[in-house]
């Protein structure tokens, strides 16, 4: 019998987390290569070769979540990094340079020692693609030059019009054999083809039922709280081409069904409002986000951040045309009209009845167009929305006390909206 | 009748009784906020004014930063919501209202039924709002109260930046140093005050009536600066620090009708 079976999708969570960590710590104990991966980067190539994934931005949110960030911000300022750069790089740096010490003097520098961290290998090789933002070239070059170790950039250009143009898939399909030759030489192998398939149809499983639990948020009342989707995402971006994320996501998806089945929903009491939340989540403050809203009698079931997972394509495709389109399609790799179109389908799709943007300052290129996206939208569709200033991992972005007036306010407007409608 | 709005502010606890929806029968104002004796101060006081013992109060709606932290309400609702139904009662024809408190500004527009179409709050940073002149006042060795007459005497405006409070202090010891008079120097915190405050309001589309509220409405300086820069009459609320202790009056009177 499996060691998971049986076990509730909450307990596959935790099992399948750490064991992708351990499963990279073992690899580079045999020596085997260990890579780490710009979040929506293509993990197909390097899972084909046999290398072992890990994610450092996953990583650093749940550094900040378990409120480990000051001191792996702190390790990267002595290092200059000026605090305008994304907090997810500046924990990652300071992580890197405290195991890059550990290395060196075969001791664990005390902050390390202290730190809530999971504990994960330096890497081999790193991979990245600016196809959510620019920083990730600069960053991931940084770490190669760091620890002088082979760098893999797939450019995926960002889209100004809408749909995606044959040329740029063409572009990208040749990115992706750059990287693949890239690997053989790295490696030292071959690419074997046939696996790259399997390696392929197994990430589309695990999107397809990434995708099932994310839909579940169409029902009123809701059966799934959209935090879940920010607490599940750790497994569709560090393990999507393992099963690992496919048997996870399958069982919460499972569960999900079975709870609408029973009427069993995700809000206990009366779930008075719905709104959608824009943006990436402050992890250090993910619950105070969470008890404010729940406070207020309001649930989140509409969020684009988490679908930017949503990478559906062809496996058949062997020009990888179909693939180049998922990993560009991205919505903060697309246009402003794009964006709008986007969040208004999760919109209508979650029954949103106002929106909550994260004004996030590491972010830019998801905060920057939130201005308009809003104004536009509000336009569309009269529902309200607020803003708040926030920051993925640093702690000290984030005002309770600001967030939590703004979203009564937003609760009181979507309230008032929903009397006057009846 | 009988019902009570408390405004708990950064700077200021505020608070207003309300007979039967319609009377303001009294309203004070302490001027220390949330975390301090002035909300409990100021409810006193109004019970005091009122002639009214506690009981008679049939419901309380706590306001402000600190209005999760006074425990005799009934009912918590945002400053935002308070301020709109204050002044929508005071002013029918508002439709962009400017509230500069303590430590934040906002610009409200409410639609013709006295609903809020959108708000827009200062981020970053308090500069811009009440703690921003009284950092202003000090180092320009005045008070609160008299900036507004010192504002009347200038002969012109001194520029001040709005970006941050702290580096507009030192602009200030600096244009003071080079020997600019104080009086431009307020009329330049005036109109950085009002510039920022008005970069909320136009985002959210202006319309008149444009009232102003809050602590800062008081200044008659900052008042003149935001008309300057909208090019357009501004009504000052009545009594303009207690709008939002009775918009919570206000929805406390609807709340208890309902109970």
């Amino acid at each position: 019998m499996s060691l998971t079976q049986g076990m509730s999708a909450k307990k596959l969570l935790a099992y399948y987390q750490n064991k992708a960590d351990q499963d990279a710590r073992e690899a580079k104990a045999r020596g085997d290569l260990v890579c780490w991966s710009a979040s929506v980067a293509p993990p197909e190539f390097c899972v084909t070769m046999g290398i072992a994934m890990i994610y450092p931005e996953t990583h650093a949110a749940g550094i900040g979540a378990r409120k480990g960030a000051m001191d792996m911000l702190e390790v990267a300022d002595r290092k200059g990094y000026n605090i305008d750069c994304c907090s997810y790089g500046r924990v990652n740096m300071g992580y890197m340079e405290c195991l890059k010490e550990t290395a060196i003097t075969g001791k664990k520098p005390e902050v390390l020692v202290n730190s809530p961290a999971a504990d994960v290998p330096l890497p081999d090789l790193v991979i990245t693609c600016n196809n959510i933002c620019n920083t990730l070239l600069k960053w991931y070059e940084n770490l190669a030059a760091e620890l002088d170790i082979p760098c893999i950039v797939i450019d995926v250009p960002f889209n100004h019009t809408m749909p995606i143009p044959e040329y740029a898939k063409a572009y990208i399909a040749d990115q992706f054999r750059n990287a693949i030759s890239q690997l053989e030489v790295i490696c030292g192998k071959p690419f074997d083809w046939k696996k790259f398939k399997e390696v392929k149809d197994q990430t589309q499983r695990s999107v397809y039922h990434w995708n099932r639990i994310a839909d579940m948020a169409q029902y009123k009342p809701s059966p799934l709280n959209g935090f879940d989707l920010f607490n599940y995402m750790a497994l569709i971006v560090a393990c999507r081409s393992l099963d690992y994320a496919e048997i996870t996501f399958k069982a919460f998806a499972d569960e999900l069904e079975e709870n609408l089945k029973a009427g069993i929903y995700a809000f206990k009491g009366e779930e008075k409002t719905r709104v959608q939340w824009e943006g990436i989540a402050v992890w250090p403050h993910l619950g105070h986000t969470f008890k404010s809203l729940k406070g207020l009698g309001a649930i989140m079931t509409g969020t684009a951040y988490p679908a930017l997972w949503d990478l559906h394509y062809d496996a058949d495709d062997e020009s990888l045309h179909s693939m180049a389109e998922a990993y560009t399609r991205i919505y903060i790799n697309t246009c402003l009209s794009n964006k709008v179109e986007v969040l208004m389908n999760i919109m209508n799709k979650g029954q949103i009845d106002g929106t909550i943007y994260h004004l996030n300052r590491s972010c830019k290129l998801m905060s920057f167009l939130n201005v308009e996206t809003a104004e536009i939208i509000k336009e569309k569709n009269g529902k309200p929305y607020v803003s708040f200033d926030g920051d993925q991992t640093d702690p000290r972005v984030f005002s309770p006390a600001q967030f939590d007036t703004r979203v009564q306010a937003l609760v009181e407007m979507m309230e008032a909206n929903l009397a006057a409608a009846e | 009748m009988y019902t009570l709005g408390i405004d708990v502010g950064s700077a200021s606890s505020k608070a207003v009784i309300l007979k039967d929806g319609k009377d303001i029968v009294a309203a004070e104002v302490v001027q220390i906020g949330t975390g301090s004796t002035g909300p409990q101060r100021a409810l006193e006081k109004v019970i005091e004014t009122s002639g009214l013992k506690k009981e008679d109060i049939s419901y309380t709606v706590a306001t402000g930063y600190g209005r999760f932290a006074f425990k005799d309400a009934d009912k918590q609702v945002s400053e935002i919501s308070c301020h709109a139904k204050g002044i929508y009662f005071l002013v029918p024809t508002a439709r962009t209202i400017i509230d500069i408190g303590g430590q934040d500004a906002k610009a409200i527009r409410l639609d013709n039924n006295g609903g809020i179409k959108q708000f827009f709050m200062n981020d970053k940073c308090a500069a811009g709002t009440g703690r921003f002149l009284e950092v202003m006042a000090r180092v320009l060795e005045t008070t609160l109260d008299k900036m507004a007459e010192l504002d009347e005497q200038a002969t012109d405006t001194a520029p001040i930046s709005s970006t941050c409070t702290v580096f507009a202090e030192s602009e200030v010891i600096s244009q003071l140093s080079n020997g600019e008079s104080r009086n431009n120097i307020i009329k330049g915190v005036h109109l950085s005050v009002a510039s920022r405050a008005c970069g909320l309001a136009y985002r959210g589309g202006l319309e008149k009536d444009v009232v102003m509220t809050g602590g800062v409405a008081q200044n008659a300086g900052v008042v003149r600066a935001v008309a300057g820069v909208l090019k357009t009459d501004v009504i000052v609320a009545p009594n303009p620090q207690t709008t939002g202790a009775l918009g919570a009056a206000l929805f406390a009177y609807e709340a208890a009708q309902k109970n």
